[in-house]
């Protein structure tokens, strides 16, 4: 067979990580990281759209989001903040694991993150289902934010702008859960590849890039806590 | 000049001579560039053919002529854009006392309401050399105002009023189209802008018997039940709106706005969004009570109180009736 | 450089021969391959579009609007437009060219992420199985430009399912920019330094920034239209509190830079061109590497140019209108630059010349009325009319689409192992050349009369007729033009002469193995000790045409 492909079968058989078109396992592994930055990078974008939309529509009506932001139940989701930021320690667990060779630990600490964030996504469905109770749905009919605007008790809330925050609140949100639900799905995958041995102190690139898409949607989280639960909090 | 070119349009307006002039020199410059361009890549491309005996000459590059090539149109670049900046301040910048229309445009039409009361539908009427003023508001979805022969183009958006003012300087009748594409019929809201004589649209204007459009608002002012609160005394439960028009208004979370046509509407449809220093957010909402018409017409009195008759009666000297307040 | 042996298809092991049947295509990670399987889709959306272009000009060559309905008019432009820019004009160079050439020419093996590239051709697939099914199920009528409230809530029409196939459409780019900017920047062979990369790996670098970072704005903007029309939400309707103009942003914010990641590569395409057949180095390697960046990055801070008349204020639109002349220099020196890289060079005329030539020719047309939008006072005047329509066809088809054909031909032995007929290939350009400035020339016109974009029926200016009959006319010869290529392309790839391994004597990585190319690219990793455009050092002439 051809030169070329004698030398990359070569390459092949010293690790079996290493994909034929890589010089080196260093290389692989740069590019990988590198391209999951990149990654990061659109999802900033992507987010950043909305959180566009929110600065301006919460300049523009900032006493009705205010007034609709104290409908979220703080303590809930302070314990979402808390219960992220846990898992986000599982994370780095799994990825220290990883790298001093502990198998089963990875794939502990790699199940304990999913578990968390399970907690979370559940702690969301609770709410969720409380706004729907509440009737605080935008676009339903029998929307109705009772109440006034924060300081100032003669001013009802405006309902368009109440249903504006909720639009956001649950595009945003929802789509911070769906990033979830993917993440939950990915490290599935990831922990029954640790469970199998697959990971090792030589080759751990799918948990460190797990791990950095992890944390990701954990820190678009900790900017949506503040701007969604605390408006007004202080009053 | 121009007039009668072919495929050029009609020059009707003050501002159509400015906007061809620029357009007629960014032709001249691209033209002269292109033939600079064409020739010099016609040139290399014969002169520098293959020939035997001949290589190619390496040539690295040239900062000087980077350098060259980047300032001389850059040059040229900044006049195009203040020369063009300024034709385009000049149009969005509305002289005081020019002649109002409000229109209200819909899927598929052009509703137009004169301040002396004429009403028309896909057609508008205007005088030669009088300053006019649109302020425009959609009904649905996103419309545009053009008028090629006046070289104006205003989208016309729901929700907020968008202004365009023009001069027309010739008679005859003119195309206006709807240029932001909105569904079905886009193509079908179309009609004609009808430029008249001062004499002979003076004629049109008294031939229909309509009631001006802000005496029509001060009709509604009080069948609403505005005057209630809105007393033109110090007494009333909400502001007086004397002179409100045009001037900087103090709202009670500290913040200046202007009282324009958009503040006006909003103060009718969504009176707690902005409420004025000193007075109760007891104002209740008109909206959905309240069609954009008549909105037209309460925005018109409201501006057409405390103004002097002077002030009405416009530079021109073509009347328009006062609305009579307490 | 150029090795002497030819070689035939059948005696060497290439991608193509390596391994046949329908699972080594569909599930192949081979660069190359993929490649191919973009060119497949690109082709057949082309002539989709085509299509719907065809339909466009018959019914505007007279006044009434009596060949279609008004809504299926509607759809057939909106359709043209997306259909034409997600589904062609942003995939074709860098998916097709892109793909196949960017490893060869940096003397790597293939992309850093191979998975991820036949991924992108799934999503890709996806999106233009969505985009089927939207035109069957009865079409989309919001215009390419999805404006709000009417996408949101005044048509019936297949909104969500268009979007949602622009936005899997979205995905499979990003990943392609996301490959391309970590394997320019990980994958290449020992010496091939930034400063030797080909001014065509450039382009693409700058595309792909384009894509990683602007095309999820786009997504976004998208999904809130869905989610608009599914929830009624109301971030965008003013009677819920909401603003159109936020939609025009964030979309616009996107799909300016968006014409940016259709025209880079193209210009990469000419680069790698003009040099070759004028056997020279282009003339200021920096400044049109740089060009190409500063391009990327300043285009990101124009978008408002669309809005001048949309209700934004004034003092916006003249930072918008500044910037928008920022952008043009780079554009104007790359112009410049090509024109002198022709000075003192040994130029033939083969088919890809003749498409460069057309390219420099027409972009500098579409580039200088560029100029004229960016001008206020004009703009208010001519925008939303044909001068627009004008002005974008110029770049994307006078522009782009002759330097994707350029770029088809003069890789096509590459590809292929074989050659395409010179003859028919100079008849197609000019063809090509002749029919769409007859097209497009007469909309310029047209526009500044006051013919406004998207009207099914101009009955009441009837002014407006025979430049519109003059460009249908055009439409009919350049649509020859275009069959033509496709014809004698599969035609080549049975009787077309067997390519030697560089037909051009061109310089460049790609052109130092076989054609086609094995599986691994090359048969040892390359080791550059030399500049780019090296024809210094390259003796020998362009082969003379059959």
């Amino acid at each position: 067979m051809p030169s070329s492909e004698a030398a990359v079968a070569n390459q092949t058989h010293d690790n079996p990580a290493l994909l034929h078109h890589f010089a080196s396992a260093e290389q692989q592994k740069n590019a990988a990281s590198f391209g999951m930055w990149l990654f990061l990078a659109t999802e900033i974008m992507f987010f950043g759209g909305m959180f566009c939309a929110y600065l301006i529509y919460r300049y523009w009506y900032f006493g009705d989001f205010g007034a609709a932001s104290k409908t979220l139940d703080i303590r809930l989701g302070t314990i979402n903040t808390a219960v992220l930021i846990c898992s986000s320690f599982t994370v780095a667990m799994a990825v220290r694991s990883a790298q001093t060779g502990k198998r089963k630990a990875i794939a502990v600490f790699l199940l304990l993150t999913i578990v968390l964030g399970l907690v979370f996504l559940g702690i969301k469905g609770v709410e969720y289902k409380a706004k729907f109770e509440e009737h605080h749905v935008p676009g339903q009919a029998d929307f109705h934010l009772a109440g006034s605007v924060p300081l100032h008790p003669d001013l009802p809330v405006n309902q368009a702008h109440a249903q504006m925050y909720f639009s956001l609140y649950f595009a945003m949100t929802g789509m911070h859960a769906l990033h979830m639900v993917i993440g939950v799905g990915l490290f599935s995958f990831l922990t029954y590849e640790a469970w199998n041995g697959r990971y090792s102190p030589s080759y751990y690139t799918p948990i460190e890039n797990g791990g950095l898409y992890w944390h990701f949607v954990d820190i678009i989280w900790i900017y949506l806590f503040p701007l969604f639960y605390l408006i007004e909090r202080h009053r | 000049m121009l007039e009668n070119m072919p495929f050029w349009p009609a020059r009707a307006s003050a501002a159509a001579g400015n906007v061809d002039a620029l357009y007629i020199f960014l032709v001249v410059v691209s033209a002269l560039m292109v033939t600079l361009i064409f020739t010099m890549v016609i040139v290399f491309a014969i002169r520098f053919r293959r020939r035997a005996g001949r290589c190619a000459e390496q040539v690295e590059g040239s900062a000087a002529l980077e350098i060259t090539w980047s300032v001389i149109p850059f040059c040229l670049f900044m006049v195009f854009f203040v020369w063009g900046a300024s034709v385009y301040f000049r149009e969005h910048t509305p002289p005081r006392d020019a002649a109002e229309v409000y229109t209200v445009a819909k899927q598929w039409m052009w509703k137009f309401e004169h301040q002396e009361g004429q009403r028309e539908l896909n057609e508008l009427h205007v005088p030669v050399g009088r300053d006019m003023k649109m302020i425009m508001i959609s009904q649905d979805v996103i419309h545009s105002f053009y008028v090629p022969a006046f070289r104006i183009k205003q989208d016309v958006l729901p929700g907020r009023y968008t202004t365009i003012w023009f001069r027309a300087t010739k008679a005859g009748t003119y195309h206006l189209f709807c240029a932001e594409y909105c569904g079905t019929l886009h193509s079908g809201m179309i009609g004609w802008v009808v430029v008249m004589e001062p004499r002979d649209y003076q004629a049109w204007l008294s031939g229909g018997g309509n009631q001006p459009l802000a005496v029509t608002g001060q009709k509604l002012f009080s069948e609403l039940g505005c005057s209630t609160c809105h007393r033109f005394d110090t007494q009333g439960r909400g502001p007086n709106l004397t002179g409100v028009y045009g001037k900087p208004v103090l709202l009670e979370d500290g913040r200046t706005v202007m009282a324009d046509e958009n503040y006006i509407r909003e103060s009718i449809l969504s009176p707690n969004a902005k409420i004025v220093n000193g007075f109760k957010p007891i104002m209740p909402t008109f909206q959905g009570l309240v069609s954009d018409e008549q909105l037209s017409a309460l925005v018109a009195y409201v501006k057409s109180l405390g103004q002097s008759q002077s002030e009405q009666t416009g530079a021109r000297g073509m009347a328009t009736a006062t609305p009579q307040t307490k | 450089m150029a090795t002497a042996a030819v070689g035939e298809l059948g005696e060497r092991e290439n991608y193509l021969n390596r391994e046949y049947g329908i699972k080594s295509w569909l599930l192949t990670v081979d660069h190359k391959r993929i490649a191919l399987l973009y060119l497949a889709g690109i082709t057949f959306f082309f002539f989709i579009g085509g299509f719907f272009a065809l339909l466009i000009r018959l019914e505007l060559m007279t006044p009434a609007g009596d060949l279609v309905q008004a809504d299926t008019y509607n759809k057939l432009f909106t359709m043209h437009g997306q259909v034409m820019i997600f589904f062609f004009l942003i995939p074709a160079v860098p998916a097709v060219l892109g793909n196949f050439l960017i490893p060869m020419m940096i003397g790597a093996k293939d992309l850093a992420f191979p998975h991820i590239n036949l991924l992108s051709w799934y999503l890709y697939i996806l999106g233009g199985t969505l985009m089927l099914y939207t035109i069957l199920a009865g079409g989309v009528d919001t215009g390419w430009t999805f404006y709000t409230p009417l996408s949101t809530e005044f048509l019936k029409t297949q909104v969500i399912t268009a979007a949602l196939a622009v936005f899997v459409a979205g995905f499979s780019s990003i990943l392609t920019g996301l490959n391309f900017i970590v394997t320019i920047h990980r994958m290449r062979c020992p010496g091939m330094t930034w400063d030797r990369l080909p001014l065509f790996v450039w382009a693409h670098y700058a595309t792909s920034l384009i894509q990683v970072l602007g095309t999820p704005v786009l997504a976004i903007a998208i999904v809130l239209v869905a989610l608009e029309r599914l929830l009624h939400l109301g971030v965008f309707n003013p009677a819920m509190g909401g603003d159109p103009l936020l939609f025009q942003h964030l979309f616009w914010f996107y799909s300016h830079p968006a014409v940016y990641i259709m025209i880079l590569p193209g210009m990469g395409i000419i680069s790698e061109i003009v040099c070759c057949f004028s056997r020279k180095r282009i003339f200021g390697y920096t400044a049109m590497a740089l060009a190409v960046l500063g391009i990327a990055v300043v285009g990101f801070l124009v978008w408002a140019h669309h809005m001048f008349v949309a209700g934004i204020s004034i003092y916006a639109a003249l930072v918008f209108s500044i910037l928008s002349y920022f952008v043009a220099v780079p554009s104007a020196i790359k112009v410049f630059n090509w024109t002198a890289t022709l000075y003192k060079g040994s130029i033939t005329y083969q088919t890809p010349m003749l498409y460069a030539f057309g390219f420099i020719g027409l972009f500098t047309i579409g580039g200088l009325t560029g100029l004229f939008l960016a001008c206020l006072g004009i703009d208010v005047h001519v925008t939303d009319t044909y001068f627009v329509v004008a002005h974008f066809h110029y770049i994307m088809v006078g522009g782009m689409v002759m330097a994707y054909l350029g770029g088809m031909h003069f890789w096509w032995p590459k590809i292929s192992g074989r050659m395409y007929p010179e003859g028919w290939g100079r008849l197609a350009a000019l063809i090509v050349f002749l029919g769409f400035n007859l097209t497009f020339f007469p909309q310029f016109i047209l526009g500044y009369m006051g013919m406004p974009r998207r009207y099914w029926d101009y009955s009441k200016a009837p002014e407006f007729q025979i430049l519109n009959v003059l460009s249908t006319a055009g439409a009919t010869i350049l649509a020859v033009g275009y069959l033509l290529p496709m014809t004698y392309f599969l035609w080549s790839m049975r009787y077309g002469e067997p390519a030697p391994d560089n037909p051009w004597n061109a310089a460049g990585l790609e052109w130092m193995t076989s054609s086609p190319p094995p599986t691994y690219n090359f048969d040892e990793e390359p080791v550059v000790t030399w500049e780019a455009y090296n024809y210094d050092e390259i003796k020998e002439e362009v082969p003379v045409a059959q």
